[in-house]
């Protein structure tokens, strides 16, 4: 299993007792899992067990009602100020913050702005670097998602493939340690889909960054990650490589729903 | 007598066209302090709690009083506070801070109108508070209000011979005050009404257009 002597370094990610709730609606109780630097992660289970709530945490898009949740040894939700355990505040969120990037399913990329203007905006803006070096970074990254000739191009005059690979390059743009990808291919048409996801394949296997992944793509999940979490009603039930919970799963309910999603 | 003297008409000609000039003046100084004051009103009506609150009840407040009760309370009280502007002065912010807080609700919903993927594409990259504003949302809302912002300046274009009220003798001022002396109001006022027509109308096709222009599917 690869994961194992991964593990053996602080790990990148750690959920403690995540506790969630929407009102009345527990999304995630008790949740507890650790991600180890450059391990790949995919969580599969069906719609609604909490799976983007977990990316959302993590990207401070959600609050979280209990537990903590740490990047690199560094809680999103307190900071040490003189010793002492105090609430983060919003500088401290925004360097743990600056560590992770996402895709989400929708690309969201700024209708706004070209192209180059949606891949320099940030790292000018957040990192500080130079108009020239986020622009030749903006070229190069481009070039690997194959889109080297539409940098002045509107997101609207692209396909959903091609903004996705745009929003990828994007995310990459801010050097990350880690990579969110919400259902980063369930918006495109399923001709598309196989170019986004080699393009992933090709990311992860050259760089040391770590992934988490909410995917329905059970073919992606099973030969990009090192690990799969399945998830039902806000909760791991099955967290194993991907050879063994895809052909001998354990539970039940995985075995059910690889049946229902794989054998349509 | 003649229901219509053409010479008549003519000599009060440049009388109508300075009143005109106030007028315009009024809209467009009126139309900046719209625009602005509003724009600020719409972002601090997304802020905190207490914030929102205190927006909110201004912003109320103001749209439920008159605009001739608001720039007389501005010409007659200011003054006891030892704060004398001129009438042209008054009117402007009255006009201003009054359309403001329809612009402000204007702003309003072309902000709600970005998406919410918008704003969560701005803290996934950590964009900076104020450059998720000049940089991502209102480049994306304001284009998609500008006619409804149109057309409260030409609706703050019609409103302004309110101010003779305080004594700006804006176009229809002017018309009183030409009537007044001849007690020939015929040519006075059709003369003003297609002076007000003559702006207006352009400027509500070019509203239009705009209309036409951001429907377009982006």
């Amino acid at each position: 299993m690869p994961s194992l002597d991964k593990t053996v370094a602080e790990p990148m990610i750690v959920f403690d007792g995540v506790e969630k709730r929407f009102g009345d609606n527990v999304v995630l109780s008790e949740l507890s899992f650790t991600v180890a630097p450059g391990e790949h992660v995919c969580l599969i289970g069906p719609s609604g067990s909490g799976k983007t709530t977990i990316l959302r945490l993590l990207m401070t898009l959600e609050k979280c009602d209990g537990g903590t949740i740490s990047v690199a040894g560094q809680s999103l939700s307190h900071m040490t100020h003189n010793g002492r355990r105090v609430p983060a505040d919003e500088k401290h969120v925004r360097d743990v913050r600056k560590r992770i990037g996402m895709v989400f399913q929708q690309f969201n990329l700024f209708p706004n702005m070209t192209v180059r203007g949606n891949l320099i905006e940030a790292p000018t803006r957040v990192l500080g670097m130079s108009k020239d070096e986020a622009n030749a970074r903006a070229t190069e990254l481009l070039d690997l998602v194959g889109l080297g000739d539409r940098i002045d191009s509107h997101p609207t005059q692209l396909s959903g493939g091609q903004q996705q690979r745009v929003a990828i390059a994007r995310a990459l743009a801010m050097r990350p340690d880690v990579l969110l990808l919400d259902e980063v291919t369930s918006a495109l048409d399923p001709e598309l889909v196989a170019g986004v996801l080699k393009l992933l394949r090709d990311i992860g296997s050259s760089t040391d960054i770590t992934f988490l992944c909410v995917t329905h793509e059970m073919g992606f999940a099973r030969d990009f990650s090192d690990r799969v979490m399945m998830f039902d009603g806000g909760r791991v039930i099955e967290d194993a490589a991907p050879e063994k919970l895809f052909t001998a799963p354990e539970h039940e309910r995985t075995q059910a729903f690889l049946h229902a999603v794989v054998d349509r | 007598m003649n229901v219509w003297d053409w010479s008549f008409a003519a000599q009060i000609l440049p009388a109508l066209l300075d009143g005109l000039r106030i007028t315009l003046i009024a809209t467009v100084l009126g139309s900046l302090i719209a625009f602005v004051l509003g724009l600020v009103l719409a972002i601090l009506g997304r802020g905190p709690t207490p914030v929102r609150i205190v927006v909110r009840a201004i912003v109320e407040f103001i749209r439920s009083t008159p605009l001739l009760v608001q720039v007389y309370f501005l010409f007659f009280v200011l003054p006891t506070f030892g704060v004398v502007l001129p009438a042209l002065t008054v009117g402007v912010l009255a006009l201003g801070v009054h359309y403001a807080t329809y612009t402000s609700e204007v702003y309003r919903a072309g902000i709600d109108a970005v998406p919410r993927g918008q704003w969560e594409a701005t803290t996934a990259l950590s964009l900076p508070r104020m450059r998720v504003w000049t940089g991502v949302v209102l480049p994306q809302a304001i284009p998609r209000v500008l006619p409804a912002l149109g057309n409260y300046v030409i609706s703050m274009f019609k409103e302004t011979p309110l101010l003779i009220g305080i004594g700006v003798y804006d176009i229809v001022g002017q018309v009183r005050e030409v009537g007044g002396q001849s007690f020939r109001y015929v040519e006075a006022y059709t003369l003003a009404g297609l002076l007000f027509l003559l702006l207006s109308y352009p400027a509500s096709l070019a509203v239009r257009r705009l209309e036409r222009r951001s429907a377009v599917p982006r």
